[in-house]
């Protein structure tokens, strides 16, 4: 039972690095800058070794013999639990930085109360994962107060990239049945201080250069935690899961 | 070895005796193995072609993470995944302190990459091939980053202060890359299926000559490499790096159980090195004119970047000032 509450839990966590840290390898060679294409692969790496070790502890749960790699690379659309956010492709750079902010400020929170998770592999991992995380947000929240308090143009592309984005973000403020038991048992962490420090951020970051705050997000058809994403994923998981799809006796 | 054919702008080496005072110190400084740094009078000549060389090789970096963009949303694993990331940030790494070491000798950094955006600079010309598997993850560590520390590893004693500290700590990331990519095809051949071997195979195939083209023309082609010699901007030829390039590269292709594409590779006991066939320097030039498979994209890729970008750097450009008045006022 606590198994089968645990592994959709891991999988939300690890999917989403992994398809945000997928994202951010797209921008290899078109940054707009040779310091973001540092900072850009560089927060994309640790992402990517995140979710390595949430699959890792997801698959070991599993125990049907598959490894983290055959969950990332073998795994159809409607298996992945990431949020719908993740997938969204990269847009321009304000599309690209306001989608990583939100999640960073969703990531960070998470991460917090995950490193005093009563699960100790859980809590190690998420320890880690709070250091490199907390440089994320930092990093995103600043580009949030530069693009949105920089020039005309760089606040008209924040404007519109946080209402293409936004109806997202009900994914980042609302918990399955499932999460809420786990944070009652001391393992997840608590969705409602979760919702409340996430918004707190945001609005703290988008009041500081005067971008309004869109009302909070109403739910709607599709929902991650079910595996419904947008057509996005499927397009994504193509292109990252070619080789062991198309080689499946390879060894790499 | 991420430099080729770079002007000197000298037609004679000049000796002791045709020196101005001013110049033969330098020289003298150059010979006794000192360093010349940033602010020690130099040659104008040697100023610019060092200029030149730096950006050459800084562009290589970043122009380098090109072909490997192409590959890095398909690594095949976590493990392959997160190597090749780290591999690329380090190129940007690279390349942003090649770009440091340049702006020492006065260069300007956005000038020197609009140069290589109107196609008037150049950078290596092993970027121009396409990597068409994932086992050219493998060959571009393995022989590209190999070919490039046999060069960069002789750079660390160049005469410029700034570049020589920079390839140090260049030359220790690369030697890292490179095992990593011999490690991608060794684990393909020792432990992959056919199709995985032959893939290897097929990489090396393709990328053999445009790897030993790295090392630039032969010396008798290589009208610069006196002046940089004397200057020890250059401190060995490109025929002798070449030939120490395919000397210790030999063995390990025989380790992997695979061939080069050359007819005429073979041991020479008499020599003590392995005799090798003709390069194809008609395709060099071409590569070199702008004429290799990917010249047009990977330019226009990187032009593209820049243009996109505009409005990001402007605007952290004008946040930085508005909150640079704030903090005055």
């Amino acid at each position: 039972m606590h198994n089968e509450a645990l592994i959709p839990y891991l999988l939300l966590l690890g999917d989403s690095a992994l398809v945000q840290g997928q994202r951010l390898c797209e921008w290899c060679g078109h940054a707009p800058a040779i310091e973001e294409e540092l900072a850009l692969m560089n927060v994309g790496l640790d992402l990517v070794g995140q979710a390595r070790n949430w699959l890792e502890y997801a698959a070991e749960l599993l125990d049907d013999g598959r490894d983290a790699d055959a969950l990332a690379f073998r795994r159809d659309e409607r298996a992945y639990r990431n949020l719908l956010l993740v997938e969204q492709p990269n847009g321009d750079f304000a599309v690209t930085m306001t989608k990583q902010f939100l999640y960073d400020a969703w990531h960070y929170a998470v991460l917090r109360g995950l490193a005093g998770s009563s699960d100790e592999r859980i809590a190690g991992i998420a320890a880690k994962a709070l250091k490199e995380v907390t440089y994320h947000l930092r990093r995103s929240s600043e580009w949030v107060q530069r693009l949105g308090g920089g020039t005309e143009e760089s606040r008209q592309r924040m404007l519109a990239a946080i209402p293409a984005l936004w109806r997202f973000t009900v994914e980042l403020t609302t918990a399955s049945d499932n999460e809420v038991q786990l944070a009652e048992a001391g393992i997840a962490a608590d969705p409602s201080t979760v919702a409340a420090a996430w918004l707190k951020q945001v609005s703290d970051s988008f009041a500081s250069v005067e971008l309004p705050l869109p009302k909070a997000a109403s739910h709607f058809y599709l929902d991650s935690r079910k595996g419904l994403h947008t057509e996005h994923l499927g397009l994504l998981l193509a292109e990252m899961q070619f080789l062991p799809r198309a080689y499946p006796d390879a060894t790499w | 070895m991420y430099a080729q054919l770079v002007e000197t702008g000298v037609k004679r080496v000049k000796s002791l005796e045709e020196m101005s005072p001013e110049e033969r110190n330098f020289q003298e400084k150059i010979d006794a193995e000192i360093k010349i740094e940033a602010k020690n009078w130099m040659p104008e000549a040697y100023r610019q072609t060092l200029i030149r060389q730096i950006s050459q090789h800084a562009h290589s970096e970043i122009v380098g993470m090109l072909p490997e963009g192409n590959w890095v949303t398909r690594a095949p694993s976590l493990k392959r995944k997160l190597q090749l990331m780290a591999k690329i940030q380090d190129e940007a790494g690279h390349g942003l302190y090649l770009y440091s070491a340049m702006e020492t000798l006065g260069a300007d950094r956005d000038e020197e990459i609009a140069k290589l955006h109107s196609g008037k600079a150049k950078y290596s010309s092993i970027f121009n091939y396409p990597t068409l598997s994932w086992a050219d993850m493998g060959a571009v560590g393995w022989l590209v980053d190999g070919a490039a520390i046999v060069n960069q590893v002789v750079l660390q004693r160049t005469s410029y202060g700034p570049y020589s500290r920079a390839m140090i700590r260049i030359c220790k990331e690369e030697s890292f890359h490179q095992r990593q990519g011999y490690e991608i095809l060794l684990t393909m051949m020792r432990h992959g299926t056919q199709a995985q071997r032959d893939m290897v195979q097929d990489a090396i195939n393709r990328l053999w000559w445009p790897s030993l083209m790295m090392f630039g023309p032969s010396d008798e082609h290589s009208p610069n490499s006196a002046q940089s010699m004397a200057w020890k901007i250059k401190r060995q030829t490109n025929d002798e790096l070449r030939q120490r390039f395919i000397d210790q590269t030999v063995p390990q292709l025989e380790l992997l159980g695979c061939t080069a594409p050359d007819p005429e590779l073979k041991w020479n006991a008499e020599r003590g090195h392995y005799d090798f066939g003709e390069i194809q320097w008609d395709e060099f030039y071409e590569v070199i004119k702008g004429n290799g498979p990917c010249n047009q994209e990977r330019v226009a890729t990187r032009r593209q970047a820049i243009e996109d970008g505009a409005w990001v750097r402007e605007a952290a450009v004008a946040y930085a000032r508005k909150q640079q008045n704030k903090n005055a006022a």
